[in-house]
């Protein structure tokens, strides 16, 4: 065990994989001489060389595309986009290709690509820095899509993804960089499409993943202060969705607060909804809540980015509100 | 040239074999059982057929979606390929992509893609694992003129530039981005200037002709395989069907395609350069036509009876199975 920071974390992991495995190469902007724009790949190149340490030019959809055909001849990339508002311009290969071509080849192909992105706000970034849209990515079919919310996952999600044959995406939460944990490096990869219960209650199920889990665990304590027992629910995969996890925890606590930092509208909390809707209503105790970013792009001052995103207060009134006391 | 008798004969009888399967095609989607976009390629068959035989086996090819004579071409069988049209299980890809998206990794045929552009970058990736693993492949990339307009387009140039990769780029320029005519979609109508300004080789070749495609091909292969950089091949070529099934052609005179079918057909050229080599008589040209003319019926016949897909594996190949 030591501590050690989320960004370092992936570093260990990335190093990991660099050393076993010759086929493994990382490629994104900045990623080499820079150190990565979050300095995850710090001292990487250094190491690696810039062959597998490979600094791209300004092109999302060309160096992502390429790491799908690189993936397709042989080699286990691993992409960083610098933010997930950069990886629009990268949907395409995306959508079209990294999704499609094992199916639409019918199991001829397969993309065993790794991708990693920066998401979510509370840095003052404004409106094209600070977005969460892993939601949009878990809606395709194809494709993993992991958001690991502490430093183990950071690097055991990483490790997983790195050993898993198909397309990988992992979205994680800018804040969540310098935050320090625990890493047990022994525990070796994660398994994805696993939910994990971060803290047992019995009243009602806070279901969040990401740079969102902070902020539940923190309202799950206000909470016990009131006298209400929390259960948090960290999902860490998106798709495939452990909905079994997320079904057992209402079923045991009757009361469902699911919080996203995506936009409510459309949202990946509402996928959670829905499935809770579809499979265990009768288990409900009260109406499902969300607690999710308000609709509008993320502004820059400081007070106003506040109020757009998902805060403690908001999850613990929410919460309130399904016992009657709002 | 193509060297030799057979060589020669089989690059032609290929071509043969394109237009013949291409114009089954069209009459069996009348019947319905070929559906969904059909894109044909005849009137371009020089172009994949000449570029095909200066590979070797192991090379990559990326398609487009008007690739049935680059699979073709590729050695792909017409019985595979047909079936996939029919959407059959015995389909090159199991029924899952079609007209537009044939596969079969023997013969590193890596699709088939529809999205125009979307190939680019990945042979420029296919590229970089051949040059990363030490292998000494070439990947032939096939787009459009349409193509050239696309952000993709020049993030592949930059790209293989860049990192110095063995990709030949073969710019199938048949005049229209599907109705758009070249000077309509493009500033500057001289594709080759845009591979240049990245410092990529480009030529140009006349597209309709297959010995000349096949040399031009040679060339750029070889120029690859010997420095591992890019090369850019623009094929000036003529599509003289419809850009799909659904296309009134109300962007192009009747005259012009007939012009084009009239003094251009790539099969009558090749078939007049065969006669003056004296490698090709009209015997010779019938026996060809009766080959091919069996192997399409075989294939159609073959279709037919071929099994469907069952729907409980619909879900099938979404993602890799996991192991036992």
């Amino acid at each position: 065990m030591t501590t050690l920071t989320y960004r370092e974390a992936i570093r260990v992991a990335l190093s990991t994989a660099l050393d076993a495995d010759p086929r493994v190469l990382l490629m994104g902007e900045d990623v080499g001489r820079y150190g990565g724009a979050y300095a995850v790949s710090k001292g990487l190149l250094e190491r690696f060389g810039p062959e597998r340490i490979r600094d791209t030019p300004l092109a999302e959809s060309g160096f992502l595309g390429a790491g799908i055909g690189a993936a397709l001849g042989g080699l286990r990339p691993i992409v960083e986009i610098m933010t997930v508002n950069f990886s629009l311009l990268a949907l395409d290969q995306v959508v079209n290709n990294a999704a499609t071509l094992r199916h639409m080849s019918g199991g001829q192909l397969s993309v065993p690509l790794v991708v990693r992105m920066a998401t979510g706000g509370g840095r003052q970034l404004a409106a094209q820095h600070s977005h969460s849209l892993e939601g949009w990515y878990a809606h395709v079919p194809g494709i993993k899509v992991l958001a690991p919310a502490t430093v183990q996952d950071a690097h055991d999600l990483l490790l997983a993804a790195l050993a898993d044959p198909d397309p990988v995406f992992l979205f994680e939460h800018q804040l969540l960089y310098p935050t320090e944990g625990e890493l047990d490096e022994a525990r070796g990869p994660a398994r994805i499409g696993e939910a994990l219960v971060r803290r047992e209650g019995h009243d009602v199920s806070l279901i969040t993943y990401g740079g969102s889990l902070g902020k539940a665990l923190a309202a799950a304590s206000e909470l016990a202060a009131a006298g209400i027992s929390a259960e948090v629910i960290d999902l860490r995969t998106l798709r495939p969705l452990d909905t079994d996890t997320v079904c057992a925890s209402v079923t045991r606590t009757h009361r469902a607060v699911i919080i996203d930092e995506g936009w409510k509208t459309g949202s990946f909390s509402a996928e959670v909804a829905a499935l809770l809707a579809e499979r265990a209503f009768y288990e409900l105790d009260a109406p499902i809540a969300r607690v999710c970013s308000a609709e509008v792009p993320i502004p820059y001052a400081k007070h106003l980015e506040e109020a757009a995103l998902p805060r403690v207060p908001a999850i613990v009134s929410a919460t309130l509100e399904l016992f009657g006391r709002g | 040239m193509i060297d030799g008798r057979e060589r020669a004969l089989a690059a032609f009888e290929q071509m043969v074999l394109i237009r013949r399967f291409e114009e089954k095609c069209a009459e069996v989607y009348s019947t319905g059982k070929i559906r969904g976009f059909l894109h044909l390629y005849i009137g371009e068959e020089a172009v994949a057929v000449g570029v095909m035989a200066a590979l070797s086996a192991d090379d990559n090819v990326v398609a487009t979606y008007r690739e049935h004579g680059h699979a073709l071409a590729r050695g792909l069988g017409p019985g595979s390929v047909m079936a996939e049209m029919y959407g059959k299980a015995t389909g090159c890809s199991r029924g899952r992509g079609g007209s537009m998206h044939l596969f079969s990794t023997p013969h590193r045929f890596f699709g088939g893609h529809a999205i125009v552009g979307g190939g680019l970058p990945v042979a420029v990736g296919l590229a970089l694992a051949d040059s990363m693993l030490g292998h000494d492949r070439v990947t032939v990339c096939f787009f459009g003129d349409g193509a050239v307009d696309e952000g993709e387009f020049h993030e592949s140039m930059n790209l293989a530039a860049l990192w110095r990769l063995p990709v030949l780029f073969v710019c199938e320029n048949n005049l229209y981005a599907m109705g758009t005519a070249l000077e309509r979609h493009e500033s500057l109508t001289d594709l080759c200037v845009k591979p240049r300004a990245y410092g990529i080789p480009a030529e140009n070749v006349d597209g309709m002709d297959l010995f000349a495609v096949e040399a031009a091909a040679q060339h750029a292969v070889s120029e690859v395989r010997r420095h591992r950089s890019p090369f850019f091949l623009e094929a000036k070529t003529y599509r003289f069907r419809a850009h799909s099934m659904y296309d009134a052609e109300a962007y192009r005179s009747r005259e012009e395609v007939a012009e084009w079918a009239q003094k251009h057909d790539p099969i009558d050229l090749a078939a007049a350069q065969l006669e003056r080599r004296g490698l090709l008589d009209p015997a010779a040209r019938a026996a060809i036509e009766d080959r091919v003319r069996t192997a399409v019926q075989q294939a159609c016949d073959e279709a037919d009876a071929a099994p469907l897909e069952p729907v409980a594996d619909l879900l099938r190949d979404v993602l890799t199975p996991e192991a036992r």
